[in-house]
C-alpha cells in the first residue's frame, strides 16, 4: 500500500523519527503560544522555505496536501472580515497552516517502518506489565494488507450491482461488504490459530 | 484471542476501504462517503472495546501516515487540522456506539443498532468535532456548531441505515455479532 512518504529523498527523511515527533510536538505548542501576527507570518515563511528546499517536486507536493484547507481558511478570512477583527483571522489561518504544513512534513520524511519503531518504543512500558504488544504489530500488517483487498472486493460488489440492476449504487452493498470482511477475518483468525496461535 | 484481533483489524480495514470504494448515493441523490459509518458498524457489530480498539487502530494507522481517510487523507497533519476533533473522537463514537449497543438488550437488533449509532456516531462524534474546531479556529461553541450542522442530517441517516445493515448482519452472521454475545 501507498504511504504518504514523499519519494523525493531528502536529508530529513535519516533523521530518528522520534527526535522528528518530539521537535513536531514543541513546534506545536509554540504555534499556538504565540498571539502576534509578524511572527506568524515568519513561521509559514520559514515553513514554505523548507517545504521548498528539497526541490520543485517536493514543494509541489507539498502544497498539494495543504489544499484542504482553503475552505476553512476563506470561512475563517470572511467570518473576521465581517467582525472587523481580521487581525485575529489571519493569526488564526496562518497558524493552521503551519501547523499542518510542520505535521505534513513529519508525514512526508519518516517511512512507515520508522514510525512503527516508534509505536513499538511507547509501548515498551505495556510490555514490562506483561502486556502483549506484538498482537499491536500484527493488527497493523493486517490491516495494512487487508485494506486493498478489502476495497478490490468493494469494488467488484459494485460492478456486480451495476450489472444487475437499473438503479445506482445504494447502501444495500454495505452488508455483503461487511459480510466479506467478516468472512475473512474468521478465516484468517483460523489461520492464525492453525500455526500456533497468537 | 485470535479471532478478536482479526475481527478488530479486519473492521479496522473495513473503515478504510468505505472511504476508498466510490461514494454510494443515498435514497434521494445525497452522496455520502461511507466512513463514519464504518465507525459506526465497528461499535454496533463488534460491542464496545473490540469495536473502540479496532477505530483506534483505523486512526493510530492514518497518525503513522497512511492515506486511509476519505479522499486519500492521512498522516499527521489531518490531527492539526480543524477537523481533527472528528478523526480523534472516532474510536470513542465506536466505544460509545457499542456500549448502548450492549444496553440495549431488549430491542431489536436493528433498533438497538439504530439508536446506539446515533448516540455514538453522531452525537459524541459531533461533540468531539465541534471541540475540535473551537479549540483550532478559535471559535464559540454556537460559530463551531454552525460550521457543521449542515452534515448532521446525512449522518443522522448513516446511522438509521447502520442499524439496517446490523440486522441484516445478525441474519446472515449471527456468531460474529460480538455486541449481542
Amino acid at each position: 500500500m501507498i504511504s504518504l512518504t514523499s519519494p523525493v529523498e531528502t536529508r530529513a527523511h535519516g533523521w530518528p523519527a522520534g527526535a522528528k515527533l518530539a521537535g513536531l510536538c514543541g513546534a506545536t505548542m509554540v504555534l499556538f503560544a504565540i498571539k502576534g501576527l509578524n511572527w506568524h507570518l515568519g513561521f509559514l515563511a520559514a515553513t514554505l522555505v523548507i517545504y521548498a528546499m528539497p526541490g520543485r517536486q517536493f514543494f509541489q507536493g507539498g502544497m498539494r496536501r495543504l489544499r484542504v484547507l482553503w475552505p476553512f481558511a476563506a470561512i475563517i478570512l470572511l467570518w473576521h472580515f465581517f467582525t472587523n477583527d481580521l487581525a485575529n483571522g489571519a493569526v488564526i489561518v496562518l497558524r493552521m497552516i503551519t501547523a499542518v504544513g510542520l505535521a505534513n512534513l513529519v508525514t512526508m520524511t519518516t517511512k512507515l517502518s520508522d514510525m512503527i519503531v516508534v509505536v513499538r518504543w511507547l509501548c515498551a512500558p505495556l510490555r514490562r506489565f506483561g502486556v502483549k504488544t506484538r498482537s499491536v504489530e500484527l493488527a497493523i500488517a493486517l490491516v495494512v494488507r487487508f485494506t486493498p483487498v478489502l476495497a478490490q472486493k468493494g469494488q467488484t460488489l459494485a460492478l456486480a450491482w451495476k450489472a444487475r440492476a437499473a438503479r445506482r449504487l445504494g447502501w444495500r452493498v454495505i452488508t455483503p461488504f461487511a459480510v466479506l470482511a467478516i468472512d475473512d477475518a474468521e478465516h484468517v483468525a483460523e489461520a492464525l490459530r492453525a500455526r500456533g496461535g497468537l | 484471542m485470535e479471532r478478536s484481533l482479526t475481527l478488530i483489524a479486519l473492521f479496522a480495514a473495513l473503515i478504510a476501504a468505505l472511504g476508498l470504494v466510490p461514494k454510494f448515493d443515498l435514497a434521494f441523490g445525497v452522496p455520502i462517503t461511507a466512513q463514519s459509518m464504518g465507525v459506526m458498524l465497528c461499535g454496533t457489530v463488534l460491542g464496545a472495546k473490540r469495536g473502540g480498539l479496532a477505530a483506534l487502530l483505523f486512526v493510530g494507522l492514518v497518525a503513522l501516515g497512511l492515506p486511509l481517510l476519505a479522499g486519500a487523507r492521512g498522516g499527521l497533519g489531518v490531527f492539526a487540522s480543524p477537523t481533527a476533533g472528528f478523526v480523534i473522537g472516532f474510536p470513542i463514537a465506536a466505544f460509545v456506539t457499542g456500549l448502548a449497543m450492549q444496553q440495549f438488550r431488549a430491542l431489536p437488533i436493528g433498533w438497538a443498532a439504530g439508536v446506539a449509532a446515533i448516540l455514538g456516531g453522531v452525537v459524541v462524534l459531533y461533540a468531539f468535532g465541534i471541540g475540535g474546531l473551537m479549540i483550532m479556529l478559535n471559535k464559540g461553541l454556537l460559530e463551531a456548531s454552525g460550521l457543521v450542522l449542515a452534515f448532521v442530517p446525512g449522518d443522522l441517516i448513516k446511522a438509521v441505515l447502520a442499524g439496517f445493515i446490523t440486522a441484516g448482519l445478525a441474519k446472515a452472521r449471527p456468531a460474529s455479532l460480538l455486541s449481542r454475545s
